[in-house]
This record gives structure tokens, sequence and C-alpha cells, in this order.
């Protein structure tokens, strides 16, 4: 179920919107702000409130990188695998959060803390590799410095 | 002033160096499809026109003659010009299409041979025809996971090639919002957004939409027969008034499946899930095979412990003949699902004064005046492809999406007229079907639906309203006054409901007199006539104040519209007739009496009636109470002449032969006939002969004998062949019982044969048994016979419309002239269902789990801002 | 020399609030527009400066803007859209734009809304810039506040909304026509042309879509004429340009530079040159969708003309370059990695043709290539080529692929003669 705020959020996407289906990814974003990732019931739920069938959104919602449609953990960290990021150290980074947390891209770590995602280039080549954690960006990070970057994620 | 107006209506265009003449209104594959030129694509599709996705169509274009290298375009996005020159054989452009189709076939699963699809298979086909052979990719194939989409459809996504032909089909066109496409890139998948049945009653299209095997037909699954193994008819669809054209195809004495026949005025290229799938009730356990005798029935049920008697053809034949002999008075009722030749020949047999419609009373009363409106107009009744025309449409009373749905099919593409408007305006081909849809953004053309319950196209009306059958009445009358001030008035209900109606009258009325093309859609679903006056009178007060309106009426069944026209009496009257003892003994064909009137009734007459003598197909609550049931062949197996409610002549042909003593109904009544001493010994009567008779007798059916080519027909002295030129197993299918193979059995009725010998080509429209042309084996050859490329068909060979307005104009209907009963409808109006309502159907397994599940599929949201993909 | 993008951009710091954006001079081309100049006169103006599209392709944008009808007849409802998708490879010019001066952004706004005689702008920002979305929400605000928009604006006729949509995450979505779709709420498949977006865009009305750099270019250039514009480039196109460089150089960065300055000023002397012991191989000179560039080309002038003379694209002029300790096979599998999973899969070549191109690049760099694969690839490059796809990304994902098989082929061929990549 929505909470009020979230439906109250969308209503004011909606009120912006010349049509309503023109507010479904900021819907969308809404809901996964605050709940990680947007569920089959939840999906279904901001359907009904954009005029929209199921089929209709997730059509939508699984076109983009950034919608998720399966659980992540509290946190997101995205490693941008774009090519200056690759050229610059994306793989000793990759590695060692790896081994770090013992997960690949696409998992999510037992305690449910992290969930590690590669991502197409952030705009931020100039200070590749980067790394972003939720709505943070960290660049250039040295494998020797993700242990401080992390323990702000809890 | 007069003056010679040179309108050019062909451009030239040189392909390859040769000049040719093309339509302009084209883009260039239509034009080298409609040529000849065997080029191949994917995502075009002539009903849903282009988009560009495939990129298998590629051509080379010259700027000038000047110009040798050209460029590669795809020719279905490119419109012809005047002087344009192209190059089809091009190395390059050979070479790049070559390539498409590698491209597609490197996740393809290459499983032909166990695909539903191989053999007549859009993707095979072009494969060939680019002549890609050899696999490169030495990587494994991307694979999907497939989903239930209830009993219909079948989904083996593996085989997609991502042409988006489904999606546009089934959201662009048959407004289906449960199907959708999802994810990106290499990894785009269509279906549904959970396993669960399609919504759309025209899901079953997606099995000809697709180029490939995902989607196929689950029935056809479980019986499944190549293409190449069918032994296939041109038919007419049986389960609604509409008359949709079909190819049906037997194997082994069994249907097997429904496909579509392209008519360009009818059902274009669609049907409707109840048209494809409830072919199966001729295979049913229900099917009466033999004829057979059950003494004593008639008069009060089966006698205990009395089992039925199988007695033969014959002795059938002579025991009714002894019957009817000695019968104090025998009455014949027929029925709206018979063919013409079937009820034409019963009224024969009875004698006039003894033949009654077989259509329930209030039907009886709403189809005569219905016959009346029609014949008189001024409006003239659409085909459907004057519906797809129109630019403003009117819902009176008719749940059409349930009673009649490829006429729902053909409002919903009416509404998208005014996109076509807007596109128009900006000089955008009607053929840019993105360019259309996107400069279009969800504009759509008036539709009105005034009905008691929701309908399934109120998505897309302007405004839907609802009301009893009276209220909707008073609506109409509204509107008529609206348009033309002398039309009858129809006051307001004195309980002071309907109080919305004159403002909604004022709007609906304002758009049908803007429109160029409006046309007004009733029938008898509301059981009421007062809604088919009020229908009446819009369509004669629009046509008065300008617009040429047209009419359309709904009629139930395949047969409705040519029991009105035959006349007969009505059940009414046969009822009395028997209780009054001036009959004894009745002659039933294909009705079930039971789902005419009511059960004390129906039960009042048969005991009353000495001999009840019943044909039908399928075991029934009428046939239960027959002492002789006589085995009616299906469509399937047998011919006959259908009038549809646009008021269409079909004919339907038989597609095999029928086991036991199955024959036509008309058959039976020609063998009666004879050993009444009624037919000159010797003779041979033909279905010809009937359609003729008929027609002397009724002048206005008289056009129906040529509906289809005759018997006589050929083509290079050469009959249509019912079976492939790649039939397989012909003289190994009967060599379980003989090892002679049989001599192939004689049509004298029509002028298709049952064998694989005959005319190879197309044959004309209305003998149609498979699409096919050398090279393009599945439902794409459509696209390679001339007169069916560019939206052009010869209709007038494909059934034959009987009634044109006579323009005797005798005016307005006005509330006084109809009968009280209606005054009074406060009974709810009956609840039509697509899966569900009509009898035949209803014995085909997937069409009952779908009737049954009907409860359980959640129809998703409509209303809101369906978006206009 | 002038820097009229970013002369108000100080780095580290908050951008100017909007009283502080005034007081530099800001929205004073705004009034002059609006009290003083017709839409038509500010379409002119544009011409005449010869301002070309930042976006990549180029396109003049006062061209651009002349298509949309305008007058009695035109439809009443038009649209302009900034495109700040900015998601290829080596691209962040516009994030910097974006988080350093907002208001001249929105100012940029105004002004090509009103010559274009559009009621409603929207500004496409693409996923994860937070930063700038945070900054462009306060701009537009302040602006709303003080009647730059909203109805009547500066006391004038003229009615202008402007919108923030951050996009979910696709390179397409910078593709105009797919940006549409996008912004429509549909899935982001790009659209075909004609009809032109300036004819039929959004919801079907005539629509102008320039990126952020360009609409950047419109204040400076009402403010002091085209001209001064001209006067700023070091080539035919007029203006400065806002370079960019990353890889293994010393101080990656971008810099807003005169139109025209050469590769070899951006790499050795803005970035500092390449990183101690390593050398350059190659430079990819406008984002990911550029042809490769050898160090022989370094005098070549970063402008329209001069980069396709030396056969690639100036497209955003963000460079990237490639060193040697970079495997080259790698470094182009990287970027076919990201065009295959960036596809929109509407069309076969791009959809299906990336892929076996990705594959097939991972094959040779994982050691398990074979020399057959070198022709699969040049022959995919060409039929990749622009019109046979339906939009230009899949034209753009071969252009670095296509020039580093030339460029680049010892390479390749060392890794299918020794069944692993050199570098490993
Ligand atoms: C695949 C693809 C991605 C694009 N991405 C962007 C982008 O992120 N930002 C942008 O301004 N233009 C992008 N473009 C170019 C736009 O389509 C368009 O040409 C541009 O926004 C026009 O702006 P301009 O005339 O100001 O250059 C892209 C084009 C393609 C084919
Ligand atoms: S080239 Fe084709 S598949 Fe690729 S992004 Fe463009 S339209 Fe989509
Ligand atoms: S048929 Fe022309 S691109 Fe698909």
């Amino acid at each position: 179920m929505l909470t009020d705020e979230e439906k109250s959020e969308i209503a004011e996407e909606l009120a912006q919107a010349e049509r309503r289906e023109q507010a479904c990814v900021e819907a969308l974003l809404a809901v996964q702000k605050r709940r990680g990732w947007v569920s089959d019931e939840n999906l279904a739920e901001i359907a009904l409130l954009l005029g929209m069938t199921p089929a209709e959104l997730d059509a939508v919602a699984t076109f983009y990188s950034f919608v998720f449609r399966k659980p992540v953990g509290r946190h997101v960290i995205t490693l941008c695998d774009s090519m200056v990021c690759w050229s610059l150290g994306l793989n000793p980074l990759y590695e060692h959060l790896k081994a770090r947390m013992g997960i690949t891209y696409g998992e999510t770590t037992k305690d449910n803390r992290f969930t590690l995602l590669p991502a197409s280039c952030m705009g931020a080549c100039d200070r590749a590799p980067v790394m972003m954690i939720d709505n943070d960006l960290y660049g250039p990070v040295e494998p020797g410095a993700i242990e401080g970057i992390l323990r702000k994620y809890t | 002033m007069f003056s010679v107006l040179s309108v050019k209506d062909m451009v030239t265009i040189y392909i390859d160096s040769k000049p040719y003449e093309v339509k302009p209104d084209q883009n260039l594959l239509q034009a080298c499809l409609t040529l000849g030129f065997d080029l191949p694509y994917f995502c075009w599709h002539p009903a849903m026109h282009s988009v560009g996705a495939c990129r298998q169509c590629a051509v080379k274009l010259f700027k000038d003659e000047k110009d040798t290298r050209g460029r590669i375009v795809m020719s279905c996005m490119t419109p012809v010009a005047e002087g344009m020159r192209l190059s089809v054989d091009d190395a390059e452009a050979r070479s790049f299409r070559a390539s498409v189709i590698e491209w597609l076939m490197l996740n393809h699963p290459h499983d032909c041979p166990v695909c539903d699809e191989g053999g007549e298979c859009h993707l095979q086909d072009m494969t060939v025809m680019t002549g890609h052979v050899y696999r490169r990719k030495r990587f494994p194939k991307r694979t999907h996971r497939n989903q239930y989409l209830g009993p219909f459809v079948n989904h083996e996504m593996n085989r997609c090639i991502q042409c988006y032909r489904c999606v546009r089909f089934y959201r662009g066109i048959a407004g289906g919002r449960d199907l959708n496409v999802f994810s990106c890139h290499d990894n785009v998948y269509f279906g549904r957004h959970e396993d669960g049945a399609l919504e759309s009653e025209f899901s079953g299209n997606l099995v000809e939409v697709c180029p490939t095997g995902v989607f196929t037909d689950k029935t056809l699954k479980r019986h499944y027969t190549r293409k190449w193994d069918l032994q296939t008819a041109p038919s007419v669809c049986v389960h609604c008034g509409v008359g949709c054209n079909t190819i049906a195809g037997e194997r082994y004495g069994s249907l097997r499946r429904i496909l579509n026949r392209h008519h360009r005025d009818v059902n274009s290229y669609f049907l409707c899930d109840r048209g494809r799938f409830g072919y199966e009730f001729v295979n049913s356990e229900k099917r009466i095979r033999s004829a057979t005798c059950l003494p004593f029935s008639a008069s009060g049920g089966k006698p205990h412990g009395e089992e039925s008697r199988k007695i033969g053809k014959q002795a059938a034949v002579d025991q009714i003949t002894k019957i009817l002999a000695s019968a104090k008075g025998v009455i014949g009722i027929g029925s709206p699902r018979a063919s013409l030749e079937t009820n034409f020949l019963l009224r024969k047999l009875v004698g006039p004064e003894n033949f009654f419609a077989g259509l329930s009373d209030t039907e009886h009363r709403l189809v005569a005046r219905i016959v009346a409106i029609l014949r008189e107009g001024p409006a003239r009744t659409p085909s459907l492809q004057d519906i797809r025309a129109a630019d403003a449409v009117l819902v009176l009373g008719e749940d059409a999406p349930n009673t009649a749905p490829l006429l729902a099919l053909a409002i919903r593409q009416s509404v998208r007229n005014k996109q076509f408007e807007i596109a128009a305006k900006m000089r955008l081909p009607a053929w840019d079907d993105n360019a259309v849809r996107n400069s279009g953004a969800g504009a759509r053309s008036p539709l009105f639906v005034a009905t008691p319950y929701a309908t399934r196209i109120d998505d897309i009306a302007l405004r839907a309203f609802r009301a009893d059958p009276v209220g909707i009445a008073r609506l109409g009358f509204a509107i008529a006054r609206e348009i033309e001030p002398s039309a009858p008035e129809l006051p307001l209900a004195a309980d002071g409901t309907g109080q919305d109606i004159p403002a909604l009258a004022r709007e609906i009325a304002a758009f049908l007199k803007a429109a160029k093309h409006p046309v007004i859609v009733s029938g008898t679903g509301c059981l009421n006539e007062q809604v088919l006056a009020a229908a009446a009178n819009i369509s004669r007060a629009l046509c008065l104040a300008g617009p040429s309106a047209q009419l359309s009426f709904v009629l139930p069944e395949c047969n409705t519209l040519g029991s009105g026209l035959l006349g007969g009496r009505t059940l009414d009257e046969a009822f009395t007739r028997m209780q009054d003892g001036l009959a004894d003994t009745v002659i039933i064909a294909e009705n079930d009496l039971y789902r005419r009137a009511g059960r004390r009734e129906v039960d009042a007459f048969f005991r009353k009636a000495r001999h009840v003598i019943v044909l039908d197909h399928l075991r029934n609550p009428t046939v239960e109470r027959a002492e002789i049931v006589l085995p009616a062949a299906t469509f399937a197996e047998s011919s006959g002449t259908l009038v549809s409610s646009e008021a269409r002549a079909q004919r339907f042909f038989q597609v095999f032969l029928a086991e036991g003593d199955v024959q036509a109904g008309w058959e039976w009544f020609d063998d009666l006939q004879r050993s009444m001493g009624k037919q000159p010994p010797g003779s041979e009567t033909r279905l010809d002969d009937v359609t003729a008779l008929l027609g002397r007798e009724f002048p206005l059916l008289a056009p129906a004998s040529s509906a289809a080519p005759p018997a006589s027909f050929r083509v290079a002295g050469q009959k249509i062949p019912r079976q492939s030129h790649r039939f397989s197993g012909r003289t190994a299918m009967t060599a379980g019982a003989d090892v002679h193979e049989p001599k192939p059995a004689d049509d004298a009725d029509t002028a298709l044969a049952y064998s694989m010998e005959g005319h190879e080509g197309a044959p004309p429209p209305a003998l149609t048994p498979r699409y096919w042309s050398p090279g393009w084996n599945s439902v794409q050859a459509l696209g390679k016979s001339p007169q069916e490329t560019g939206e052009e068909t010869n209709s007038g060979e494909s059934g034959v419309r009987l009634i044109e307005p006579t323009g005797s104009a005798p005016g307005y209907i006005g509330p006084e002239t109809i009968g009280s009963e209606d005054w009074e409808a406060t009974v709810a109006p009956p609840r039509y269902r697509i899966f569900g309502s009509e009898e035949l159907s209803m014995q085909a397994p997937a069409i009952a789990e779908m009737a049954r599940r009907a409860e359980d599929i959640p129809r998703q949201a409509t209303g809101g801002n369906a978006s206009h993909e | 020399m002038e820097r009229p993008l970013t002369k108000n951009i100080r780095p580290g710091q908050e951008p100017l609030s909007l009283v502080e954006y005034e007081q530099a001079g800001g929205y004073l081309a705004l009034r002059k527009a609006l009290t003083s100049m017709s839409p038509k006169d500010v379409q002119d103006a544009v011409k005449a400066s010869g301002l070309r599209g930042r976006g990549g392709a180029g396109f003049p944008t006062g061209m651009k803007w002349s298509f949309v009808p305008l007058g009695e007849h035109a439809p009443k409802q038009k649209y302009f859209i900034v495109n700040a998708d900015e998601m290829e490879p080596g691209t962040f010019k516009d994030r910097l734009l974006l988080e350093g001066d907002p208001n001249l952004l929105v100012e940029g706004v105004i002004l090509a809304a009103y010559a274009i005689q559009a009621d409603r702008a929207y500004i496409f920002l693409r996923q994860g810039y937070t930063l700038a979305a945070k900054r462009l929400r306060r701009a537009i605000a302040e602006a709303y506040a003080k009647n730059y928009l909203g109805k009547g604006i500066l006391g004038t006729g003229y009615n202008l909304d402007l919108r923030l949509h951050t996009s979910a995450g696709r390179y397409i979505c910078g593709e105009e026509t797919a940006l549409i779709n996008a912004l429509e709420g549909r899935r982001a498949t790009p659209r075909a042309k004609p009809p032109f977006p300036q004819v039929s865009g959004l919801w079907g009305k005539p629509t102008v879509v320039n990126n952020v750099e360009t609409v950047m270019n419109i204040s400076p250039i009402i403010a002091n004429g085209a001209e001064w514009f001209k006067s700023l480039s070091r080539s035919v196109d007029g203006g400065t340009k806002v370079y960019g460089v990353s890889g293994r150089v010393k101080r990656p960065g971008a810099w807003e530079l005169p139109m025209g300055t050469t590769l070899r000023e951006l790499i050795e002397e803005r970035a500092g040159g390449m990183q101690e012991g390593f050398r350059l191989r190659g430079i990819i000179p406008g984002g990911a969708s550029t042809d490769v560039l050898l160090p022989e080309h370094l005098d070549v002038k970063m402008d329209f003309d001069s980069v396709g003379k030396a056969g690639s694209r100036l497209g955003t002029g963000t460079a990237i370059v490639l060193d040697d300790h970079t495997c080259p096979v790698g470094f182009v599998h990287n970027l076919e990695q990201f065009f295959r999973r960036e596809s929109c899969g509407w069309c076969t070549p791009c959809r299906e043709g990336l892929a076996w191109i990705e594959q097939t690049l991972r094959a040779i760099e994982s050691g398990a290539g074979e020399m057959s694969d070198l022709d699969m690839l040049a022959g995919q490059c060409r039929l990749l080529g622009p019109g046979n796809t339906f939009c230009a990304l899949a034209p753009g994902a071969v252009e670095p692929l296509q020039s580093a098989l030339k460029y680049f082929r010892e390479d390749f061929v060392r890794h299918i003669k020794g069944k692993k990549c050199p570098w490993k």
C-alpha cells in the first residue's frame, strides 16, 4: 500500500503534468525514493493513480536503468563502468568491493546493507573512477578510501 | 464553367531502370509489393502501416539518373514521388537485407521442425528470400521465459524478432492494454505484465500478426496440423451477425482452425476470438452424427428405459415421409443460424403458410422493423469499411463489443480518423503510423455510446450515457429533433429522470451534423423497438440536414437478417397453431426453441405436438424433445448462404465431407421433398439451384446467387483445390482401412475440389481457400495477390449487398406507431457476453473456459488517459 | 579572453543567486528582448551569430528555430526543451554548466522560448545529476518569484511555464525525439523524421530541443550581438566552446575556450599533458560516439569542420585520451558494451548488431577471437552506418570501432594470434 505521503507526492506531480501518464517516471521515483524499489503491488497502485494499466507503467519502468523492479539493499552503490572510469581503475575498485562485501553486480549483501550495480557513464569523467552511493557521488575513488566511505552508510 | 481537369492520379517511378506506374499516396514498399517484387519486410503490415523498425525492406534510392552510388533507404518509410529511381536488386541493398535477417536469426531458436509456425512462417520465407543460410555467430543465444496467456494463444518468446507488430496491433488497433513491450536493448520482451489470460477479445489476431512463432493458436496445438496438410475452404463466421470472412481448415474429419480471410469491406485483416476459436463446436462430443429415432418422446420427454435408435438416412427419410403424409397439419420452424437455403427448403417443404421464422417474438418484431427501415432509407447500411471511415459515431443501445465484436473494432478504428485528419493537414502520409499517432497525440473523432451497461468502447467515447432502453430511446428522439425540428417528439419521463438528456442531445447532434460521414449504430440488443425508431429518425434527420448518414443495425445471429428477409410467421403463432390443434407435427431446423421462448410455453408446445422432427448439429434441449433427430452439417461440412447484418449475402463453402448421416439442412429437406414426390425423380438439386429458386420467389434475395462464383466457375478450366499442392499423406490417410486410395469426392455444389489438383494461382476472394504465392507461405502471401494489396479487393465477388435504400422516404417513425410493450420495458435488458452469449461457440472448450473465467479476469483500468500508442 | 558561459562560475562554491546574477548583468538580455525585440528579431540575432548546436550534431540554432510555424495559423501550443540528458561517455560539460550557473540556462530558456513563442518549456535532466537538479530548482523558483517566468513576464503579454523533468537513466533519452517520447511518459524510443519536432514534437505540437550549452549562449548573444559572438572564436564557427579532457592526463577537466582551440592546447596545456609514464595513443575528440584520432592529429582545431576533415566529429567537444597502458581492444569493447546496453531496442541493426559486436570484442579481448572476426566487425561498422538504422545511436556507436579497427589493427591481431590480451 502506498503511504499518504507517497500518494500526495504523486498527486503533486499529476497536478503539474499535462497528461496523467506524463508523471509516470516521477511517480515511480517518488515511491522508489522511499522504499528503494518499486514492487509489483506498488506498481499496480501507481498505475491506477495514473490511469494506466500495470503493463503500460511497467513498459516504461523497465525501460529505464534506475527504476528498480527488484528489491535492493538499504544503500545502492553504483559503479560507473563506462570508458573513462574503466580505463582509470574501475576494475581494481570493483574487485575490492566484491572482496569486501562478498557480492557481485546485481547482488545485495546478506545484511541487506548494500546493493552493487554497474551504471553507464555518470557524467563525471573528470573525476574518474567514480562511484555513487545513493545520491552521493565519489571520485576519483582509490580502493584504499572505500572503507572510509562505506562507513557513512549503515 | 467547364474545364477539363487533368488529375494525375498515378506517378511514374523507376525500379532497376524500368518505369512503373504507381499510386502516389503509397510508400515504396507497398508500391513494390503491388508490382509483384519480392521485397522482404517485417514491421510493416497492411493494416498497421510503416514504423521503420525492422530495417528489412531496404532498397537503394538514387538522386537522379546520374547518381550511381545511391543510398540505402527503408522502402516502407519512403513516399513514392514522380520520377523516383530505385533499385531492389542493387547488391548493397541485397546484402543489407541479408544482414538484417542474419541479425534477426542470431538469437532465433531455429526450431522450425517443432514450431507450429513452421511451413507458414514469414520469418522462414524472408530468410529464404534473402538467401541467408550460414550462421556466423558463435555465442550463446539469448533466452526468455514464456508466459501463460490463456486458452487461446501460446507464447514462445525465444522466437521473437522484435518487429513490434504484436503490441502495435494489440494496443494500437484493438485497444488492449494488458500486453506490452518491456525492458530495453537486446533484451526487449513482449508479453503481459504477469502471466494470465489476454484480456482483449481480439487476442487471436496475434497469431496472424506475429511473423514468426511467438504467438500461435493454442487450440490448433491440441490437434496440430501443418498448414499444408489442412484441407481448407473459404467460409463465413457463424458466431454473430457481422459475417466475417474466414478460412477453415480440416484434417482427418475434424476442424483444426480458423484463419482470417481478408475482406476489405467486412473484417479486413482481423477476427474476434469468438469467431476464431469458436469453431471447435464442430468437433464436439455433443455432435449428432446419425439419424436417430426416439418413439413417443415428443409427448412427455424421454420414456424411461427407452434408448434412441440409429435408423440410417433412408429410413429416417421414409419414416418422416410417412409421418408427414398422415399428419393433421405440419409446421416448419426455421432458424436465424441456418442458411438461407436450409430455411427456404424447409419453407418449401411445409408451405409458406406453415413456415415460422424461428426468431423469438420480440426479435421477430424488431427484425421486421429493421428490414423496413433499411429498405425505405434514406440512410444506407454501412459496411465495416464505411464504419472505419466514419468521422462521428453514435451507438444507440447496442453493446457492440459483445454482440458484434468486429463492428466494435471498426468503431475503434474510426475514432482514429481525427488523427489522420490532423496528419493530413500537416502533410504527413497516412501510412507513417507513428507520425500519425504522435502528431494526433491521442485526438479522437467523436464517439458517443448510449447503452444500458458499460461497454468496452467507453474508453474511446467522448461521452458514455447510461440509461434503460426507454431512456436511450428518449435520448435518440431528442437528438433527431435537435438535428431536424420536424422529427417526432418523445416526451421526457414524468418522474423527472433523464434531465441530462436535452443538453447531451444538443451536443451529440452538433457533432453528428458537423461530420461528413456520420454513422449511427443500433440493434436488437436492447430488445426495444423505440430504440430502433430513434436510430432511424436520427439518421433520417441527418440525411435531410445534409450529411449522408449511415445506419447500422446489429443483429444477433449469422443469418438473422436472412430470416427477416425470408419472412415467415412468428413463434407465438406457431405455438397457437399447435395449441389450437391446427397442426400436430413440427419440423425444426437448427434451432433450440428453449433459447427463443419461455420454458413453459415451449414445453406446452412439445406436449401438444404428436410428431417432433428436429434437425441440428448438437444435442440441445429441443433435440431432447424430438421423435426423429436428423444430423445437420455445420458450416464446415456444408455450403450455403448467410445474410449479415449489413445485408450482405455471403457464401460459406464445405470444408470437408461429414461422416455418418450428416448432411446440409437443405439437402435433408430436398430428400424429403423428393420422397414426398414433390420433385421430379432422377433430377438432382444443387446448391446453386436452390439459391436461384429462392431468388425467383424472393426478388430481394435474387442477388444472393452472385454472392460467390457458381459451381460451374473454373479458372483455366480448373476447379479450386481445397488441398494444397503440398498436401501430404494423401495416399496413406486411409490406408488403415483400405490400401486403395479412394477417388476424391466430387463436389457438384461448388467450384472447389476435394483434391490437390486444380488452379494454383490466386482465385477470386470468395473462393480463396488459403493464401499462397511462390516464396510466400505465410498469411502474408495475401499481400502478394494484386487485388489485395493497397487495401483494395475486388469485393464485388465476395458477397453481395442485398439492400440499398429505395429512397421512397416514408418519413419519421412516430412514437405512437410502436407497439406499447416497449413503453413499459421495465425489465432489465439482457447483458451480452462475447464468450457465453452465443450458443455454438460455447461448445468450444477454449471459449467455454473464457466464459467461465469472465468473472475472474480483471478488466484493468479504463478511462483515464489511455495512451495513444 | 571572454568566457560568457563560465564567467559566473566560482569553482567549489554555490552558484550565483538570482540577485547576484542580476548584479552580474543577468536578465538584461531578457529585458531587452521582451521590451524591444520581436520573436523574429531574437531568431535573427541568433541566426546572425552563426551559433551551432552544442549537443553533438552542430545544427545551426537560429535555423532550427525558424522551422517552427509562427503567426496566426500556427498551433497555439508550442514547446521549448533543454536537452540536459548528457549521458555520452566522456562528456560532463553540461553538468559543470548546470551546477555552475543555472540562472544563465533559465534566462536562455526564456529567450529561446520567446523566440519560438512557446508557452511551456522543459529541462530534461539526466538521472544522477542531483546537485544540478537542486540548483536548477532554486533558479527556476527564483525566476518565478521575480516574474521572469509565469504569467505576463516583465509586464509584457508573454507567458511561460518552465518545468524540470528528471529522467530515470537511459542514454537514448538524449536523442531529441526519444527525449520527447520520454517526456510524454512513454518508452524513450526515437521517432522517425520527418516530421521534425519543430513541426510535430511534444504531443504533436511544434517543439525545439536544444542542448544546455547551446541555450546558455543565447543570453550573451542577445546582450552583445552577433559580431561580438563571432569574434570570440578562432574559427568560422562563432563563440566559445566548453571543451573537456578526460583519461590519463594530469588535470582532467573542462574549460571554456575559443571555438577552434587545438587538441594540442587542450591536452598539453589545459589538461597538463599525459600523466608520468603514459604516452598518448589516441584521442576520441567529442564523446564516445566519435571516431578515434591519433597523436598526429593534435594540431587539429576543435571546430565542426576541422574535426570533420580529420576524419572524426567535434561531437560534444569533450575529448577522451587513450594511453599506451590501456588495451585499445578493451577500450573499444568497453565503449560498445555501453552502446549495446543503451540501445533502445527498436531497430534491428542496433539492437542485434551492437550485441554481436560487443560479444565479439569481448571474445577477442579474452583471447577467443578469430581472424574472421575482424572482417565481421568491419562489416558491421558499415552496416550500422547512417540511414541504415532508425536513429543516430548506432552509427555513432560504430564510429570509434571503425577507426580503432583501422588504427589499432595490430593490437586486434595480437589478441587473436596470441589468444590473450597482451595488456593482461
Ligand atoms: C543517441 C543520441 C544521444 C544524444 N544525447 C544527447 C545529449 O545527451 N544531449 C544533447 O544535448 N544532445 C544529445 N543528442 C543530440 C540531440 O538529438 C539533439 O541533436 C540535440 O539535443 C540538439 O541540440 P543542439 O541543436 O542544441 O545541439 C543525442 C543524439 C543521439 C543520437
Ligand atoms: S539505432 Fe535503432 S535501436 Fe538503436 S537507439 Fe536508434 S532506434 Fe533504437
Ligand atoms: S518493413 Fe520497412 S523497416 Fe520494417
